[in-house]
């Protein structure tokens, strides 16, 4: 029986359990609900609980174990000299068992081990599977019978169901750090495990990124997978996007909370918003269509020469994207220095501007600059501008009419594509990623720090 | 007031008469020229985001019109019985199998009175799309009684010509630069002349899978595997972020656990998306071994990446309704679990909805993920269910922008148009909801 | 100096008190936020070098009026102003006068301290460098010196010029919220509420320096307290429910009100 099957089963179990459990507790109090200490659908859900919630547990558990262990078992029972071959090779090996056990197309004719090992794998699997529906099935009868028996009029099944729903709301909150734990430690073994092909020094201080593609079997550490034009690139692009992000951002949210008048600011407001709505692969697009070959051609009437994809290009399309992330952050963060500040100013005769200036800004400037740098974590991450606008090719250059390339490029384009998994040119797409996770965390956590600080003191 | 705490010589400053202020009537000119400056930037800088919003908008509209249209033939095909059926076999396989293209050509060949020479058929021929053949096929299958008739058809021209009508391309271009030649242009201009050729609806942009010709290839899996990957957000996401918010907001004590869980979902909402497509194929491809480019696995990718942004609206609308309401409940002997599912959850539903629908807009317009998971992939089979190979409309848009044929540059710009439709109709249905139901306490 | 002696004894009416001249000249001033008319025509002159302490219950419209006397209510949003006030015969509500030199005659303090996110210097300096007011940094430094000097707070933060005034205590804050204000040398001083946020020790500094100040400046102080109108006021004006009652010099408003209203406020029943 297919896992699917056991579920389907559970779950009519379960609907069962709830109809007999409800049943029952109607039964002991002879039909009187009101004797009843909690209302009887209550005790529908304690005893269906009972019969689904472990025999669920343990299916999950079943099925993420099976794979790994049958696995396990298989390789054990291989011989000696195949277990003992190099990494790759046995992956191969492995591979060929598993294409022959499901039925799928083999290279050649396999050796007499693999198909051995094949068909050990294959009635592993239906040991397994078999086994899996006895026990599951048994674990929820069991859970039925024991609910079943404890059903009586002075149960407090509503207290039990309740505080296994508020267990059910910890797990769903729980599932938040699982993200963080799984992207974390998903990252941090593939890079382990890259790094014992490439030493760290090389890639975090290397200068040169050339990963050529090797094929299976021949040794893959030939490329060099230098960090420094990634970083130099990301930070590059970065910075030109916040040279259009930051002082149009910024003047428009000063301008909107400021000076416009509420009805002007009701639609000029949503209407920037929408920049941020947009998806970034449109802004690739007219970045790539519209905006790179207007450069260009510009570039070329004045004598400058501007590649199709450059750094400029990128830089400026993601800096109109961050233009009102930029400008709603410093928006709440304006909007949260005390009038009295702004009355003060004004009763010592000063204009608007003047108080903006003097007095406003330099108030807000630490949660301006925490939001800033919540922007800067933004366009560190964004891939699909620079993927589009920006070039592949790892240079390190002033130039930003050169096309330059990020990290995020170089992780997509590592994976995208046909690639052996175990060599360091699709294993260096995690060490990069872990390097922006670190990076972009670092820069959130330091930001929303000075935010709530600002905040505090408003407050 | 003689014994004050001021010193002598602070009461003798005092009592020396103050300074009149004789403002400077040009540095107040100045000062007001600087406001008016400073005002100018305001308005500079909005003008600036307004003017590259229209820009973008009009560049899409203008690029992307023109592929709600295609251009057609129509053909007057005779459904030869021994071609379409041969030995009188009129079962599904035979009508599948049939040489179709065969039967375009002869209707094309007599169309424009083309003879035997070699060069001529094939200029000829390349003015029918390569998928015209699937197109006759699906009217014969629809209905085999027309075998052995003559039909007239619309089947799509090749891209080439619909560029041409279209006028993307010049025809004052040398012969040799051109992807037609005079003679196939004479010919498409007789075609128009005789109604035989004119642009018509695009039902395939809507309709059909990946296709190396841009006029067959269409949006039709890219829009099904979109929406099933909007479904299983809708589906784990909404409840599993309800009940973490509700956990968070309600019956969580203020310890370290939850600050960690707290600074790790105002953390989670800032990763860069692509790390999420990163933990989706180390843990749901490589370790769980789920299928590549499934749609249920793009699904669960972007449902983390929603997770954050439904908690976080959540629990702001929970926190929105006021104690008076719970108190009111409890005070009738509910539970606190009732109180919450009878009274603050359903009170705090739109602020949910309007939440959880702006997250969805995001991840449906989220691509960098999805190209590490397999969803790059040229899919031509409409997916039967989530867990079949599909695209999303993102990343169909990505890849025809990266093809080279002129005519993919319009449906790539149709496509954003698609999407941007769905995310106005999302986002818009997010504010009539909090119009229309969101309470003010 | 003997403020003493500069307190009137026996005039009673306001219209035979003419022995100074109207500062300050309001006429039938109506203030509006939106619909609703928040003044109903106040006429109401202010002495030059004398404290006018407006009293009344909340919401009487005492903080409306003062406000209006250095046009504040411009930058609340739905308010509109009708009638006349005049400043040495200037009529501030005038087309032609700029807002910004009205701000620097009349000058204001707050009822909670207000003090800028800087440096105590730069604080009091704000005012004179907006204006222009110093040649050089010279004339700077003795403007901030006197002007703490007269706010009675230059002894307490000299050693500390460059530290943020937000560190100081409410009282000081306050003191230097004056300083700033008087750095300008404004002809007018307008307080709303200066010590409602200030403890009773610090409310005594501000009540003296006040008394101080009269010497060289004119006064409105807007006050929730009766006690400190008696103490710092010489002539005061009572405020009910958008009008202006009566108004005298403060020992015949609190000895000997003419008005039922007043007679009522003062004594207690009402506020």
């Amino acid at each position: 029986m297919s896992s699917t099957l056991v579920l389907a089963a559970l779950l009519l179990m379960m609907l069962a359990s709830f109809a007999v459990g409800r049943q029952r507790a109607l039964a002991t109090a002879d039909g009187h609900a009101r004797t009843l200490h909690s209302r009887p659908p209550y005790y529908g859900t304690y005893v269906a609980m009972w019969a689904a919630v472990p025999a669920l547990l343990l299916l999950a558990l079943w099925v993420i174990a099976q794979p790994t262990v049958i696995d396990m078992v298989v390789r054990n029972s291989l011989p000696d000299d195949v277990r003992t071959l190099s990494s790759d090779k046995l992956s191969l090996v492995l591979t060929t068992i598993d294409n022959l056990a499901n039925g799928r197309a083999v290279v050649g004719e396999p050796p007499a081990y693999a198909k051995e090992a094949a068909a050990r794998l294959l009635s592993l699997r239906a040991t397994s599977s078999w086994a899996m529906t006895v026990l599951v099935i048994g674990l929820a009868a069991v859970g039925f019978f024991f609910a079943w028996r404890k059903v009586n009029p002075a149960l407090r099944a509503r207290n039990d169901v309740e505080r296994a729903a508020v267990w059910l709301l910890i797990a769903c909150s729980a599932i938040a750090i699982l993200t963080t734990v799984g992207i974390v430690f998903s990252m941090l073994f593939e890079t382990l495990h890259f790094f014992s092909m490439v030493p760290p020094q090389d890639f975090f201080f290397g200068t040169v990124w050339d990963p050529r593609f090797t094929a299976v079997g021949r040794d893959g550490s030939a490329g060099q997978f230098g960090l420094i034009p990634l970083l130099w690139g990301t930070i590059f692009i970065s910075l030109i996007s916040m040279l259009v992000a930051v002082p149009i951002g910024l003047l428009s949210a000063i301008y909107l909370s400021e000076y416009a008048h509420k009805n002007v600011r009701a639609w000029v407001k949503p209407l920037l918003e929408i920049l941020a709505g947009i998806p970034t692969v449109v802004y690739g697009f007219f970045a790539l269509t519209t905006l790179g070959p207007l450069f260009r051609d510009l570039g070329a009437s004045v004598g400058l020469d501007i590649s199709a994809t450059s750094a400029l290009t990128a830089g400026v399309v993601m800096g109109v994207m961050i233009i009102p992330f930029v400008s709603s952050l410093s928006d709440d963060i304006i909007n949260a220095v005390p009038q009295s500040l702004r009355d003060g100013s004004y009763a010592l005769g000063a204009t608007q501007s003047e108080t903006i200036k003097r007095v406003v800004f330099p108030a807000a400037l630490p949660g301006i600059v925490g939001s800033v740098l919540l922007a800067v974590s933004r366009a560190i991450g964004e891939t699909m501008i620079v993927v589009m606008a920006a070039g592949i090719a790892a240079k390190m250059t002033l130039n930003p009419f050169d096309s330059v390339t990020t990290v995020t490029v170089k992780i997509v384009s590592q994976l995208t594509g046909d690639l052996e998994f175990n060599s360091p040119q699709t294993l260096v797409a995690f060490a990069l990623g872990l390097t922006l996770f670190v990076v972009t965390l670092g820069l959130n956590i330091y930001a929303l720090h000075i935010v709530r600080k600002y905040r505090e003191q408003y407050d | 007031m003689t014994d004050s705490a001021l010193p002598m010589t602070v009461a003798d400053s005092a009592t020396s008469a103050p300074r009149k202020l004789v403002l400077d009537k040009k540095r107040v000119r100045s000062r007001y020229a600087a406001e008016r400056r400073f005002r100018a930037y305001g308005i500079a800088a909005i003008a600036f985001g307004l003017f590259f919003l229209a820009w973008l908008f009009v560049t899409l509209i203008l690029q992307g019109y023109g592929a709600l249209q295609q251009s057609k033939m129509r053909l007057d095909v005779t459904l030869d019985a021994a071609t379409v059926a041969p030995g009188g076999q009129v079962d599904d396989n035979a009508l599948r199998t049939a040489d179709y293209t065969a039967l375009l050509r002869t209707a094309l060949r007599t169309t424009l009175g083309v003879g035997s020479d070699r060069g001529e058929r094939r200029d000829a021929y390349a003015l029918l799309s390569n998928g015209a053949d699937t197109e006759l096929r699906n009217r014969v299958l629809a209905d085999p009684s027309l075998i052995g008739k003559t039909v007239s058809v619309w089947v799509s021209a090749a891209a080439d010509v619909d560029t041409l009508i279209k006028g993307q391309i010049s025809r004052d271009l040398p012969e040799n630069q051109r992807r037609l030649n005079d003679r196939q242009i004479a010919w498409t201009d007789k075609l128009v002349a005789d109604g035989r050729l004119e642009k018509r609806f695009n039902t395939a942009l809507f309709v059909n899978g990946a296709s190396s010709d841009p006029e067959q290839a269409g949006m039709g899996v890219a829009i099904i595997g979109s929406l099933y990957m909007m479904l299983v957000v809708l589906l784990t996401a909404l409840p599993v972020g309800v009940a973490a918010a509700v956990y968070l907001e309600e019956f969580a004590p203020r310890n370290r656990w939850t600050d960690l869980i707290e600074v790790n979902i105002n953390n989670l909402a800032a990763v860069p998306s692509i790390v999420f497509g990163l933990l989706g194929l180390a843990i749901f491809l490589n370790f769980f071994g789920m299928p590549r480019s499934a749609p249920v696995v793009g699904g669960l990718v972007l449902a983390l990446m929603t997770l954050p942004v439904v908690i976080i609206a959540t629990r702001a609308s929970i926190k929105a309704v006021p104690p008076s309401i719970r108190e009111a409940a409890l005070g009738v002997g509910a539970s606190k679990m009732q109180v919450i599912t009878h009274h603050v959850v359903p009170l705090a539903l739109p602020g949910i909805l309007t939440g959880t629908i702006i997250g969805m807009a995001r991840a449906l317009g989220e691509t960098a993920p999805l190209l590490l998971i397999g969803m790059v992939a040229f899919v031509v089979a409409t997916p039967a269910t989530p867990f079949d190979p599909a695209t999303a409309l993102p990343v169909q848009i990505y890849m025809w922008a990266g093809a080279s044929e002129r005519a993919f540059v319009e449906r790539t710009s149709a496509a954003i148009l698609i999407l941007l439709v769905f995310l106005i109709v999302m986002n818009a249905a997010a504010v009539v909801l909090r119009r229309r139901f969101e309470r003010r306490w | 100096m003997n403020t003493i002696a500069m307190k009137p004894v026996s005039v009673t009416n306001d219209v035979v008190s003419t022995n100074r001249s109207p500062k300050v000249i309001s006429r039938g001033v109506k203030v509006f936020y939106g619909e609703k008319e928040a003044l109903h025509g106040v006429d109401l002159d202010i002495h030059e070098r004398e404290v006018t302490a407006l009293i009344g219950p909340s919401g009487c419209g005492k903080s409306t009026f003062l406000r209006c006397m250095n046009r504040m209510n411009d930058v609340v949003e739905g308010c509109r102003i009708e009638g006349k006030i005049e400043i040495d015969g200037d009529d501030i509500y005038d087309r032609r006068i700029d807002v910004v030199q009205l701000r620097a005659r009349v000058g204001m303090v707050f009822q909670k301290p207000n003090p800028f996110p800087k440096s105590i210097y730069e604080n009091v300096a704000y005012g004179p460098k907006i204006h222009g007011i110093a040649s050089g940094k010279e004339e700077l430094d003795e403007i901030v010196e006197g002007s703490l000097t007269r706010a009675g707070l230059w002894n307490e933060v000299k050693d500390r010029l460059d530290k943020p005034g937000t560190g100081l205590s409410g009282g000081q804050q306050q003191r230097l919220c004056i300083a700033r204000a008087i750095a300008v040398s404004p002809e007018v001083i307008l307080m709303d509420e200066p010590c409602s946020a200030l403890d009773p020790i610090a409310t005594a500094r501000i009540e003296e320096l006040i008394d101080e100040l009269r010497e060289n400046f004119t006064i409105v102080i807007v006050t929730h307290s009766m006690q400190q109108a008696a103490r710092v006021s010489q002539r005061t004006a009572f405020f009910h429910l958008g009008d202006l009652v009566e108004v005298g010099d403060t020992s015949q408003i609190f000895t000997n009100p003419k008005e039922e209203r007043t007679q009522a406020y003062i004594t207690g029943r009402f506020g």
